[in-house]
C-alpha cells in the first residue's frame, strides 16, 4: 500500500484527520526546509505538501506568491526539489511528502524523467493545480507505473458530471478546494463548505483534503468532522514571515502542534 | 483545405498545441463560455446584431489603402495597407472586446475583467463596457502604464477601474496572471481575453471576431488589384491581430503569410520576444505552445520597444501554422521598428503603432527583393498616437508628460 494511501488508513483507525502542512521549498533560504520539515514532523504533521518555485503561479495568492519568489531569487530548480525529498528521506522522515507545482517546470524538465527522478527520490505524490485530468494522461501514466499520485482538484464551482469525471481518474485522495479564490489565508471558512464535502463523497470513496484558506485550530476542528485531510499553507508562512528565522523551528513546531490539537474527529 | 472549419478539434487543439490548462476553479466557467459561445456562433441573430454595430460603431468595414510612397520608396511590390488603424478606438482589439462583449451581454454576465498590454486592448474593452453597460476592471503591467500613459487616461475617463500589477516582469504576463486570479475568484465574471491565447475556446472564439480582417481584406484586394495579394504580413503578439488577417487566406495556397515577432535588442541579445527564434514547447495562460523560458521552464523576462508584442508564448494557431509550414515567422528589432515607424509618418501620413510598425519593416525588407508586380498585404493594426511618448523618449526628444 502507498504511504498516502497507508497514512489515511491508519488515521481512520485512530478517528482524526490527516493534517498536511505546507512549506515552499526555498523559502526563506535555499535549504531551510531541511530544518523546517522536521520541525512540522515532531508538530504533528501527517504529511508534508513542498512547494516548487514557478515565475507565474496564477491559482496563489500574495503569501506564497511571495515565498515562492524568494525561493526562485534563491536559486531553486527542479532539481533541488527533488534533492530536497531525498535528503529528508536520508534524515529518516518517512510520512508522505508530495510536491506542489505548476506544470510547465515538469513538462521542461521531461514528464517520464521526472515521474522516474520524483519516485527515486522518495515523493509520493504531486499536485500541480493548472494541470487537469485530461490533460494529465501522459503525466499521470508514468507516475502510477512508479507508485506516485497525482492528486486532483475538486472545488464548490464543479457540477456532478464534472465531479464523476475527476473522480474517475483520480487517486491517492481529492484536494477539496474550500471555496472559489486562490491560495491564502481566511479568517472562517465557507459555510457552504459541508455540502460541497456531501457532494464530492457521493462520487469518490478517496480520501478529501481541504485546502485553501485554513488557517486555525477552529477550521481543522471543523473539518476534522467534514472531512479526512487539512492542507494549511499561506497561514504557516505568514506566521514565519513575522518571526527571525532563528525562531523559524519552535515556531513552525508550536504551530502545527496547536493545529494537530484539533485533529481529533469530533 | 479543411483546415479552418476542422481546427481546432473539440479539446481545442490545434494539432500538439493548445487545449486547456486550468486550475479546477475555473472548469465550470471556462465549460460555460464555450458552450455559450458555440451557441451564439450560430446564432443568426448574434452575428447580425455583432455586423450592426461594427458597421455603425466600428467603422467598419476599414479600408485597405494602397501605400504608393511607401512602395515608391522600396522600389519593388506594390505595398497595400489593411487600416485597422482607422476602427474605433484606434486598433483591431474592438473586433474581438465588441463580439465577446455582446457575449457576456448574452450570458447575462455584469462583471468583465481584461488584461492590458499596450492599452489597446484595455481601452476597447473599457469601450465595451461602457457601450453595454457593463462593470469593467483592466489588469496593466506597472511597466506598460508607464510607457503607454495616454491609454491609461482614456481608460479611466470610459469608466474602467484599472489596476496595477507589480509582480514579474510588470508587463502583458504579469496582467494575465492577476486577471485569472480575479476570475478565479469570481468565477460569474466574465474574462474577456485580448489575444488569440490562453484555454480553448479563447484562441477559437478571438480568430473567429478577429477573421473579419482578413474577409475584407480579401474581397477589397481582388476588386482593387483584381487578385490576390503574394504575401500577407502582421505582427505577431498573441496573435490576434494576425490570425485575423491570415485566416481567410489559408485556404489559398499561393499566397504566402508571414509574422512578424518583436526582437527587441536582437535575438542574441536574449532581450526580445520572438518565440519562434528563441522558445521551446511549454504551457503558459493555460495553453501549450511555444514559449520563452529557461532550461528550468521557468517563464522568460520578454523585451520590445512595443508592450503589445511584449509577451512570452505566442498564440498556439499560430505555432501549428509555423509547425505545419503554411506560415513563417520572423522579427523586426527596436529599432527597425522605430525607424519604419518614422517612415510611415513621412511617407503615407499614417503614425502607426509601434506594434504594427514590426510588421511594416518586414513589409519593407520583403518589398524591395519583390517584383513591381507583386503585392504584400500589410497588417496595419493600430495607430500611433499611445506610442507618441515612449518613441519621443527612444528619439530622445523632451516631451511634457
Ligand atoms: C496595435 C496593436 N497591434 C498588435 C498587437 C499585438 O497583439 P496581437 O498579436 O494579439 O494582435 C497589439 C496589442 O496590444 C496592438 O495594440
Amino acid at each position: 500500500m502507498s504511504r498516502i494511501a497507508g497514512t489515511f488508513e491508519r488515521l481512520d483507525r485512530e478517528k482524526r484527520c490527516a493534517l498536511m502542512p505546507y512549506l515552499a521549498i526555498g523559502f526563506p533560504e535555499r535549504d531551510s526546509v531541511l530544518e523546517l520539515a522536521p520541525a512540522l514532523v515532531e508538530g504533528g504533521a501527517d504529511m508534508l505538501e513542498l512547494g516548487m518555485p514557478f515565475s507565474d503561479p496564477l491559482a496563489d495568492g500574495a503569501t506564497i506568491q511571495r515565498a515562492t519568489e524568494r525561493a526562485l531569487r534563491n536559486g531553486i530548480r527542479v532539481e533541488d526539489c527533488l534533492n530536497t525529498v531525498r535528503r529528508l528521506r536520508r534524515q529518516g522522515i518517512d510520512i508522505p511528502l508530495l510536491l506542489m507545482g505548476y506544470y510547465n517546470p515538469i513538462m521542461r524538465y521531461g514528464e517520464e524523467r521526472f515521474a522516474e527522478h520524483a519516485a527515486a527520490a522518495g515523493v509520493d505524490g504531486l499536485i500541480i493545480p493548472d494541470l487537469p485530468p485530461e490533460e494529465a494522461e501522459p503525466l499521470r501514466a508514468a507516475c502510477a507505473e512508479r507508485g506516485i499520485d497525482i492528486i486532483f482538484f475538486l472545488t464548490p464551482t464543479s457540477t456532478d458530471e464534472r465531479m464523476a469525471q475527476v473522480a474517475q481518474r483520480a487517486s491517492g485522495f481529492i484536494y477539496c478546494v474550500s471555496l472559489a479564490g486562490v491560495t491564502g489565508a481566511r479568517s472562517q471558512l465557507s459555510p457552504a463548505l459541508g455540502p460541497f464535502l456531501e457532494r464530492v463523497r457521493r462520487f469518490s470513496t478517496l480520501p478529501r483534503a481541504v485546502g485553501f484558506g485554513i488557517s486555525r485550530p477552529e477550521h481543522v476542528a471543523q473539518i476534522s468532522s467534514m472531512a479526512e485531510g487539512a492542507i494549511v499553507a499561506s497561514a504557516l508562512i505568514n506566521k514565519l514571515e513575522q518571526l527571525p528565522p532563528a525562531q523559524h523551528r519552535d515556531a513552525a513546531r508550536e504551530f502545527v502542534a496547536a493545529l494537530s490539537s484539533a485533529t481529533r474527529r469530533g | 483545405m479543411t483546415y479552418p472549419e476542422q481546427l481546432p478539434d473539440g479539446a481545442g487543439r490545434f494539432g500538439p498545441f493548445g487545449g486547456r490548462y486550468i486550475p479546477e476553479t475555473l472548469t465550470a466557467a471556462v465549460s460555460e463560455l464555450e458552450r455559450a459561445y458555440l451557441e451564439a456562433r450560430e446564432d443568426v441573430g448574434f452575428r447580425a446584431e455583432l455586423d450592426r454595430l461594427h458597421r455603425t460603431y466600428t467603422g467598419r468595414p476599414t479600408p485597405v489603402t494602397f501605400a504608393a510612397r511607401l512602395t515608391g520608396h522600396c522600389g519593388g511590390a506594390r505595398i497595400w495597407l489593411k487600416r485597422e488603424d482607422l476602427a474605433h478606438t484606434g486598433a483591431h482589439k474592438i473586433n474581438n472586446a465588441l463580439g465577446q462583449g455582446l457575449l457576456a451581454k448574452r450570458m447575462g454576465k455584469r462583471r468583465v475583467i481584461a488584461e492590458t498590454g499596450a492599452g489597446q486592448h484595455g481601452v476597447a474593452t473599457a469601450t465595451v463596457c461602457a457601450l453595454l453597460g457593463l462593470e469593467c476592471v483592466i489588469y496593466m503591467g506597472t511597466e506598460d502604464m508607464a510607457r503607454q500613459r495616454p491609454n491609461v487616461f482614456r481608460m479611466r475617463l470610459l469608466g474602467a477601474e484599472v489596476r496595477g500589477v507589480d509582480s514579474g516582469s510588470r508587463t502583458l504576463k504579469d496582467a494575465i496572471n492577476e486577471a485569472m486570479r480575479d476570475w478565479v475568484t469570481n468565477p460569474d465574471s466574465y474574462y474577456l481575453l485580448g489575444s488569440a491565447l490562453g484555454p480553448h475556446p479563447y484562441p477559437l472564439m478571438v480568430r473567429d471576431f478577429q477573421s473579419v480582417i482578413g474577409r475584407e481584406a480579401r474581397a477589397q484586394l481582388l476588386e482593387a488589384e483584381g487578385r490576390l495579394p503574394d504575401v500577407v504580413v502582421a505582427c505577431v503578439g498573441g496573435g490576434s491581430n494576425a490570425i485575423g488577417i491570415f485566416h481567410a487566406f489559408v485556404g489559398d495556397s499561393e499566397v504566402a503569410l508571414r509574422g512578424v515577432e518583436a526582437g527587441g535588442l536582437g535575438v542574441e541579445s536574449g532581450r526580445h520576444a520572438a518565440r519562434f527564434a528563441g522558445g521551446q514547447l511549454g504551457v503558459l495562460h493555460g495553453t501549450r505552445t511555444l514559449v520563452l523560458q529557461d532550461e528550468d521552464g521557468q517563464i522568460a523576462l520578454t523585451h520590445s520597444v512595443s508592450a503589445g508584442l511584449d509577451y512570452a508564448a505566442v498564440g498556439p494557431e499560430h505555432a501549428y501554422l509555423k509547425e505545419t509550414g503554411r506560415a513563417s515567422y520572423t522579427y523586426a528589432t527596436d529599432s527597425e521598428a522605430l525607424e519604419v515607424f518614422q517612415l510611415l509618418c513621412r511617407t503615407e501620413g499614417i503614425i502607426p503603432a509601434l506594434e504594427s510598425s514590426h510588421a511594416v519593416a518586414e513589409a519593407v525588407k520583403l518589398a524591395r527583393a519583390m517584383r513591381p508586380d507583386q503585392i504584400i498585404l500589410v497588417n496595419l493594426s493600430g495607430r500611433g498616437d499611445k506610442d507618441i511618448f515612449s518613441v519621443a523618449e527612444q528619439l530622445g526628444v523632451k516631451m511634457e508628460p
